[in-house]
């Protein structure tokens, strides 16, 4: 397996507040992993530190065998190719959603507009959100913002996509289209790492499930076996929870 | 006392003999070329003013918001820079423009042994650095407003600082602060009056000007007054409508469609 990212002894503080503990993880190319895990164990800053969106404390990144941290290294098109796709959609609110998704590629890779507008068209096809272009983001629902904001970072060609809790913010009858989606990405070999309390998704899409749990990996199995037979007690914990509910 | 005593005299007949409409109208009749010229200095410096305060609001805006660097050296300048912006700030909001203006007027003189600077640019350069420290704030507050997701969402796009801002953060900025920038307008209006210390020819001193050869001191402000009004109100009206339309359209049209999947796809509004 090729790997395509690594973290090794990641750690982040925010002052004395020790958020990841020592991470270590290695992302292979074309997988889907999982990640879960109760709130503030540290899922979100995994992946803002992994897109560098928060910065390390201690501990490398490595992207393709490249450390994402030194001097020579190209931040922004690394960032093209390791997208987010966020919990609030973070559309930009003075673009329509075809601009969204064309601006990017225009400023970011240089592509001119038309050839920016046909890929971006595309994109939005594939999530079934060529309909409304030309509308702005405060006019379209939280699923179909979602959506959007999924074939914006489509539209970067990114070797990998990171989700940061995808559906959390949506209403329950809005969670299918953009799982729908998601499940759709999962089958073109993209690799992706998603933080999701969707435990459907993770024991039906994802090719692996992280358990994080106080800044550490607390477990990290295949599906199958994370939900059929969790190793640890917390995970036991968590999923009872979970089925509780 | 004979002379003060024969003036009220004067004054008094003449005040039986015109009406009050009368004299405005003689007021408007006798000098509106006067009017004119400083209805149209106090809109030039006003509306030059206002546009340069908020290129100097723009970019000093801009500037405090740059990201710390992590050279020191850098980080240093940088620092320094924003402390001199919060100088400018602070000393030119919390005095006020009329002494500024003979400050600058006549601090100008004394550096150059006397030279003074043909008023109307001096207005100029005055109006512009007192609004743009308040511009300074307002683009500020315009900029930080903005949800940090905005431009969490860019860079997570591979979108650097630049990039982030003149795509995403300054299109917005300029909607959040644009009725303030109205404001500011507005109360340049009024304000550019105080020029009249230094001798700009604007609306108030023009005022000056007709009661010394009148002395319809009451009739003479109050057509003054309500020029201002008449400006005040038609600009900010003018400013509201503008507004709204940058505001933009409410609806968005929905193109191909379900039932036919090969309707063309018409790409619109990409502007
Ligand atoms: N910018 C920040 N400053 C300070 N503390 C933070 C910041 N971001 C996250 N934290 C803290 O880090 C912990 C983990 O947060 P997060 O990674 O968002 O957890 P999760 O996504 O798993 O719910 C939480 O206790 C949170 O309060
Ligand atoms: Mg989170």
């Amino acid at each position: 397996m090729e790997k395509i990212i690594e973290l090794i002894n990641l750690k982040k503080s925010f002052g004395d507040h020790e958020v990841l503990r020592d991470i270590n993880l290695t992302l292979n190319r074309g997988e889907i992993v999982s990640v879960i895990g109760s709130s503030g164990s540290g899922k979100s800053t995994m992946l803002r530190c992994i897109n560098l969106l928060e910065e390390p404390t201690s501990g490398e990144i490595l992207f393709n065998g490249e450390n994402i941290q030194s001097k020579s290294f190209n931040l922004c098109s690394y960032r093209a190719k390791v997208c987010m796709v966020f919990q609030q959609f973070n559309l930009f609110n003075n673009m329509t959603a075809l601009e969204n998704c064309v601006r990017p590629q225009m400023v970011v890779l240089k592509k001119d507009r038309q050839s920016a507008t046909q890929f971006a068209i595309e994109q939005l096809e594939k999530v079934g959100m060529s309909a409304f272009i030309n509308a702005k983001p405060n006019q379209l629902s939280g699923g179909q913002k979602q959506r959007v904001a999924i074939a914006r970072a489509l539209c970067m060609q990114p070797e990998v996509i990171l989700f940061d809790e995808p559906t959390s913010a949506l209403d329950p009858e809005m969670v299918g289209e953009v799982l729908e989606v998601m499940k759709s990405l999962a089958k073109t070999g993209l690799t992706m790492m998603v933080v999701t309390h969707e435990m459907a998704f993770a024991r039906d899409i994802s090719t692996r499930v992280i358990f994080m749990d106080e800044g550490l990996i607390a477990e990290e199995n295949t599906p199958q076996e994370f939900f059929t037979n969790p190793q640890k007690e917390r995970t036991k914990e968590f999923l009872a929870r979970f089925l509780e509910n | 006392m004979h002379f003060i005593s024969n003036l009220t005299n004067i004054l008094a007949t003449q005040v039986q003999q015109l009406g009050f409409f009368k004299k405005v109208v003689t007021i408007i009749k006798d000098y509106y070329p006067n009017i004119l010229e400083g209805i149209a200095n106090t809109l030039l410096i006003a509306l030059i003013g206002t546009v340069i305060g908020l290129l100097i609001g723009v970019l000093t805006g801009l500037i405090r918001t740059i990201p710390l660097s992590k050279n020191p050296v850098v980080k240093c300048i940088q620092k320094i820079v924003n402390v001199i912006i919060s100088i400018y700030v602070e000393i030119f909001r919390g005095t006020p423009m009329m002494v500024q203006s003979m400050v600058i007027f006549w601090g100008f003189a004394g550096l150059t042994g006397g030279n003074t600077l043909p008023v109307i640019p001096a207005g100029i350069i005055i109006v512009s650095i007192n609004t743009g420290a308040y511009m300074a704030e307002i683009v500020r507050g315009g900029i930080i407003s903005i949800d940090k997701g905005q431009f969490e969402g860019a860079h997570s796009l591979g979108m650097n600082h630049a990039q982030t801002m003149f795509n995403v953060i300054i299109p917005q900025m300029f909607r959040n602060i644009l009725p303030s920038v109205s404001n500011e307008f507005v109360i340049n209006v009024k304000d550019t009056s105080v020029l009249n210390v230094i001798g700009v020819y604007e609306l108030y001193k023009i005022g000056d000007i007709i009661i010394k050869g009148n002395f319809w001191m009451f009739e003479t402000y109050l057509v003054i007054c309500v020029i201002y009004f008449i400006l005040t109100f038609t600009i900010t009206r003018i400013l509201r409508l503008i507004e709204k339309k940058l505001a933009g359209n409410e609806n968005y049209v929905i193109c191909g469609s379900q039932s036919n999947p090969d309707a063309e796809i018409k790409v619109g509004g990409t502007n």
